[in-house]
């Protein structure tokens, strides 16, 4: 099938490609954290899109993590033709973007220096992501008089429908726990059983210290990359209140 | 030593460095990441209140006379303690050695504690440095960042067996407190560089030495507030958690200190400034007068002055043996700064 050249893809699908990849670590979307600095796609439907990091430093497996997924995304949006997918100002720019773009893998791009590929790390942060809904879920429950031991006994669709219960639950899918509004509200996310009355207190601090930890390292991240790039990234929104 | 309200605080400033990132001390062909290194350092800087903010090229290269000026004219700080960063990998005299620390020290008796560093990939080579070193500073703590290139090598760990020969001997020589810095990378990269499983291995191997670490394990502060409650002689290194959070990020620096306070507890949390990344001066005025904003805070454990003596100079004092003059210590009953004893969650009447 041939295409007509120009006007193919709008360039708002090549955003919202993008705002389904996430940072590993921060567990929220690279555009509304800021890193997109540019998204365009040419008349002949190669889309590129030029990424950004708050620091020179910021750790190369989740950078990689976050370019690859970008292509795979930019790459199936419909009519895309090709993927320039590139990050900027890293110190391992040129090892992650020819890695990816040789669609070779991690360990393949650091040649010697990495053992495995990056889905386990991936996994890991997936559960502190599980342990950080958690609380965004459970807090105005017990706010609002809801007792440990009535969470015990919750299921998912116990829970009133909002943002933050389907973003839990998609988490849980994802590490291929069960997530249907019949199942638990708090499971141990890494073996997927449900959290017992006794053992409540707590997995409940450590959900709110893990989603304190990972919310005070996106707002660190925020500023840093404010103080890096005066300028406004695609997509990008200020912090939750 | 610092005056608030009739309440006087004894200052130890337990993370700081005296640092030369000047391009006169870039490794040819690696200019990219001694930039890159020191502009990330002062991006930190801009997190503090615009006030404290150096130009580029103040910061990366600050004098003896603006040290001594911003950490005890202006500073209130009564002892500072060098931590040393090499990275001679990037900068060519080392970006802040325990030597160039060490000379400083020397002109200003009374002022400084030297503390040392070692790599465990340095081999026998580096245990005799590290031997030389303690005897040479006279160094009871040691600075360990672990991210730190070394020819193909993009970092190592704790757990690692040479990493133990070198905490063993550190010990022989005297060694008490060890500083642990988590950076973004080790081998291999796969692994999550800011894990601070390792550092709970150690502590549990070597009882006898204190785990300080660095930024409360930021990234990372839900696993390093977990494993402290298990490991009694892990500490919290406050650096980069006043000096990032407090002016910049207020609600997060008061649901960081509540969860630090709550898991870690007032007798195990040290203040660093990471001067030359901020001046102590605004940290220390505005932590002490901290405290959480509003009602949304109440499940945290209380801030009272004196949990702010104990973290801005006492609970270091006791790590390092500084005598504290007679009129800056805190009464019996006020529990006991730098207790290594009480690894537990220390409220545990706090309501989740």
């Amino acid at each position: 099938m041939t295409r007509t050249v120009g006007a193919v893809v709008d360039v708002g699908a090549v955003l919202a490609a993008l705002g389904t990849v996430r940072d590993p670590e921060l567990d929220e979307p690279v555009t509304t954290l800021g890193f997109v600095s540019s998204c365009t796609v040419s008349p002949d439907g190669v889309a590129q899109v030029r990424l950004r990091l708050p620091t020179y430093f910021c750790a190369p497996n989740f950078a990689f993590l976050m370019v690859a997924d970008a292509y795979d995304a930019v790459a199936a949006v419909e009519g895309v033709r090709g993927a320039d997918v590139v990050l900027e100002d890293h110190f391992a720019s040129d090892a992650i973007n020819a890695g990816v773009a040789a669609r070779a893998g991690f360990v393949a791009s650091f040649d010697g220096l990495a053992a495995a590929e990056l889905d386990e790390l991936r996994a890991d942060f997936v559960r502190k992501a599980v342990m950080a809904g958690s609380d965004r879920v459970c807090r105005p429950l017990l706010a609002a008089g809801r007792t440990p031991d009535e969470l015990a006994g919750m299921t998912l669709g116990d829970v009133p429908a909002s943002a933050d219960r389907e973003r839990l639950r998609a988490r849980l899918a994802e590490l291929g726990l069960p997530a249907g509004l019949g199942d638990p509200l708090l499971v141990d996310p890494r073996t997927g059983e449900a959290v017992g009355v006794e053992a409540l207190p707590l997995h409940l601090r450590r959900a709110r210290l893990t989603r304190v930890g990972a919310e005070a390292n996106s707002s660190m991240c925020r500023g840093m990359l404010r103080e890096r790039y005066p300028t406004r990234g695609h997509g990008q929104t200020e912090e939750h209140p | 030593m610092y005056e608030k309200n009739g309440e006087k605080y004894f200052i130890v400033d337990s993370h700081m460095h005296f640092w030369d990132a000047s391009p006169a001390n870039w490794v040819a062909g690696h200019e990219n990441y001694a930039k890159g290194w020191i502009e990330c350092f002062h991006a930190y800087q801009g997190l503090g209140p615009p006030e404290t903010h150096w130009s580029i090229e103040h910061f990366q290269k600050y004098s003896e006379q603006d040290l001594m000026k911003d950490v005890f004219e202006d500073g209130y700080v009564d002892i500072a303690i060098f931590q040393p960063t090499y990275l001679t990998e990037w900068y060519s005299e080392g970006f802040n050695t325990t030597e160039r620390n060490g000379a400083l020290a020397e002109k200003h008796p009374g002022k400084f504690i030297v503390n040392t560093r070692f790599d465990p990939r340095d081999g026998d080579a580096g245990l005799k440095e590290l031997e030389d070193n303690v005897a040479r500073w006279g160094s009871r703590g040691v600075k360990l960042y672990t991210a730190e290139w070394k020819d193909g090598s993009r970092g190592w760990t704790l757990k690692d067996p040479e990493a133990y020969r070198y905490l063993a001997r550190a010990q022989e020589l005297g060694i008490k407190n060890v500083h642990v810095h988590k950076g973004p990378t080790i081998w291999p990269l796969d692994k999550d560089a800011f894990d601070v499983a390792d550092v709970d291995h150690a502590a549990t191997d070597f009882p006898d030495l204190n785990f300080i670490v660095e930024h409360v394990g930021l990234p990372r502060i839900e696993d390093f507030c977990f494993m402290a409650t298990q490991e009694p002689n892990v500490y919290a290194g406050l650096s980069v958690v006043i000096g990032g959070l407090m002016h910049a990020r207020p609600k997060f620096f008061a649901k960081v200190m509540g969860e630090l306070l709550f898991w870690v507890g007032e007798d195990k949390m040290t203040f660093g400034s990471d001067y030359g990344i901020w001046e102590p001066k605004w940290q220390i005025e505005g932590f002490v007068d901290w405290d959480y904003p509003n009602d949304e805070f109440s499940d945290y454990p209380r801030v009272t002055t004196a949990t702010k003596k104990k973290i801005l100079g006492l609970n270091a004092a006791k790590l390092y043996d500084i005598e504290v003059p007679e009129e800056l210590r805190l009464p019996a009953e006020a529990g006991t700064p730098g207790a290594g004893d009480d690894a537990q969650l220390v409220d545990d009447g706090a309501r989740v």
